[in-house]
């Protein structure tokens, strides 16, 4: 066995890889809870691609037979129903895991130097994703599917000059046709896919350069032993690879309680009126996307004063485009000496806890009738006008609230978990 | 002699090299992009539809589908037609002055040919949702209480009225678009030949 691994070692570095990345790859040893999500994401990862090939052997990508194609999954080709729900419950729990550790970052500052460049290709993931989901939600070819591509390809349509023609090369044809769900296809299963991988290869690669954050926001860096290995890091294998599948254990059980129990999740995973083919003359009562993209939908639909010069319309499409790129800034608008939250004062953790809740609230709204009141006191358009005015103060704010804040001192040491 | 490299050289060698390589990668871009664009069948679907509405009473609605669009067919009762005209200052666009959103011969109070008869793409120009009817006054519709009967887009809020005119204070910028249409007899409506194109 050594001799076998001798041999592949002089033609690849099998073992210095492990060694560097794994059995010798020191992580503070304070991870706790927060730190479970990056693995978490690269599981469910590989467990799209997994379900997704499968689903790909009787899927068909036409408009005529797609929704069948998609029935005669569930109900005759064995365990396709699981496969299935498998995928698309994953979809979902693949951004719940990927909100958490955005939600982590910022927790802890781990977007800070010198770890701007994860927090930028996580960024990018994050963005491939929504993408990813976008493209692999017309496949089913529902209603939902139909009227949702219609209405986020017609968001391009805003733009001005080029918007019209921008849309019809999105679309392939001058409606959402065969065409589109065709190409979507193709960007589902190939162009994604392979873009994620090798995002998701280029995020560790960045980790592993400048090593991970920690709870307490200090470099573990600075304490080493007289071996040159940090005080308080432990090797990620075996330390971290068994916390991690304690992680996987407790996500897969909760998992498969979706998948068996609740798949559709009352509409929040599957939504209902996708059960009907696409009907290109009936929209359906309420298009909203699913709930991971409805915060920004609600941004988009918060904006309605007509007053503003080119229209309600393309001012809506900039702030919703505008409210994911401000993500892409937060290394250099957070001007705080410290990275964790521990040691900040209470105005970021004021607009931190703010943020966070109107993110939701935002999100919940998304899924609303703007017209309507599901919260208190007013319809759901202001109240989603608040929440975006609540949104952009947290991001454009940033540089004078995490200045003024009072910080702690940090400690030398990593304190407890 | 041989041994002396000529660095001016090298230079220049290596710059028409990578200028040569990004003008074959730009060109190797076009037929790229060019066949996301819409296919020749594409552009060939779009005939014209008939459609017969001598089975459309006063006050109903009938959707056709033309060029991968829903397009409406509403024969407005004398009071739908009366209402039009009450409700000018909550419109954004009264008068149809935005040129595109209609042909120069639906350009008119009615929006349209014959007075009674609407024929308007079901595509609400916010995002490209089919807006539903609310033929209903008042309370019933659903809308609001002063509402004279109109569409109401569920996306986003958007409202028009019977004519497929938009209110003031939505998302949608401009009114429904009125497809190209003519008569080709009483009860037979051509979607997407004007009267003038017809021979």
């Amino acid at each position: 066995m050594a001799k076998l691994m001798d041999w592949i070692d002089d033609r690849f570095p099998a073992t210095k890889v492990w060694q560097e990345h794994m059995a010798q790859y020191y992580a503070p040893k304070n991870f706790n809870f927060w730190y479970y999500f990056g693995s978490l994401a690269l599981l469910v990862l590989v467990l799209q691609i997994a379900t997704g090939i499968v689903l790909t052997m009787h899927y068909k990508p036409d408009v005529s037979l797609a929704f069948a194609s998609v029935e005669y999954t569930m109900r005759d080709v064995p365990a396709g129903w699981f496969m299935r729900y498998l995928h698309s419950t994953g979809a979902s729990m693949f951004f719940v895991v990927v909100y958490l550790h955005m939600f982590r970052a910022m927790l802890y500052g781990s977007y800070k130097g010198p770890r701007e460049l994860i927090w930028l290709l996580g960024m990018v993931i994050y963005i491939a994703l929504m993408a990813e989901a976008f493209f692999g939600y017309l496949l089913p070819w529902g209603n939902m599917s139909y009227w949702g591509a219609q209405v986020i390809i017609s968001l391009f349509g805003a733009i001005p000059w080029i918007g019209e023609g921008l849309a019809e090369w999105i679309r392939g044809d001058f409606v959402v046709s065969d065409a589109t769900l065709n190409r979507f296809f193709a960007f589902h299963v190939i162009l994604l896919p392979l873009l994620l991988a090798l995002l998701v290869y280029l995020h560790i690669v960045a980790l592993h350069k400048v090593g991970s954050n920690n709870p307490d926001g200090i470099e573990i860096k600075k304490q080493k032993d007289a071996e040159g290995k940090p005080l308080d890091g432990v090797p990620f294998h075996p330390y971290y690879t068994v916390k991690d599948f304690f992680g996987v254990s407790v996500f897969m059980a909760l998992l498969l309680a979706i998948v068996f129990f609740a798949p559709e999740l009352d509409g929040w995973f599957l939504e209902k009126d996708n059960f009907e083919p696409a009907d290109i003359l009936q929209t359906p009562p309420e298009i909203v996307p699913l709930w991971y993209l409805t915060p920004y939908y609600s941004i988009l639909r918060a904006v309605t004063f007509e007053w503003l010069p080119g229209g309600a319309k393309l001012w809506g499409v900039l702030a919703m485009g505008f409210a994911i790129v401000l993500f892409f800034f937060l290394p250099w608008l957070d001007r705080s000496k410290v990275r964790s939250i521990r040691y900040r004062g209470w105005m970021y953790k004021t607009m931190l806890t703010l943020f966070a809740v109107n993110f939701v609230m935002l999100g919940y709204l998304g899924t609303k009738n703007p017209g309507y009141v599901d919260l208190i006191w007013f319809k759901n358009v202001v109240w989603a006008q608040i929440g975006l005015v609540i949104y952009f103060a947290f991001f454009l704010l940033m540089p004078i609230y995490t200045k003024l804040d009072r910080t702690k001192p940090e400690p030398d040491r990593v304190t407890g978990p | 002699m041989a041994e002396e490299t000529d660095n001016e050289r090298r230079r220049m060698l290596t710059t028409v090299t990578t200028g040569v390589g990004l003008v074959g990668a730009g060109a190797l871009a076009v037929p790229f992009v060019a066949s996301m664009t819409p296919s020749a069948r594409a552009k060939a679907a779009g005939a014209p539809v008939e459609v017969d509405i001598s089975r459309l009473s006063e006050g109903q609605m009938l959707a056709v589908e033309w060029r991968g669009k829903p397009v409406w067919i509403i024969r407005r009762t004398p009071e739908m037609l009366e209402d039009l005209a009450q409700i000018r200052e909550k419109l954004s666009d009264p008068d149809s002055e935005v040129e595109t959103q209609q042909p120069a011969y639906a350009k008119n109070k009615y929006r349209s040919i014959k007075p009674e008869v609407l024929v308007v793409l079901g595509v609400c120009t916010h995002l490209g949702c089919a807006p539903t009817k609310k033929f209903e006054q008042g309370k019933a519709s659903g809308v609001s209480d002063d509402w004279v009967g109109g569409f109401f887009c569920p996306c986003h809020g958007s409202s028009f009225d019977l004519a497929g005119r938009v209110y003031r204070n939505v998302p949608a910028p401009t009114n429904l678009e009125v497809p190209p249409y003519s008569f080709l007899s009483d009860d037979r409506v051509l979607i997407g030949v004007g009267p003038e194109d017809t021979a």
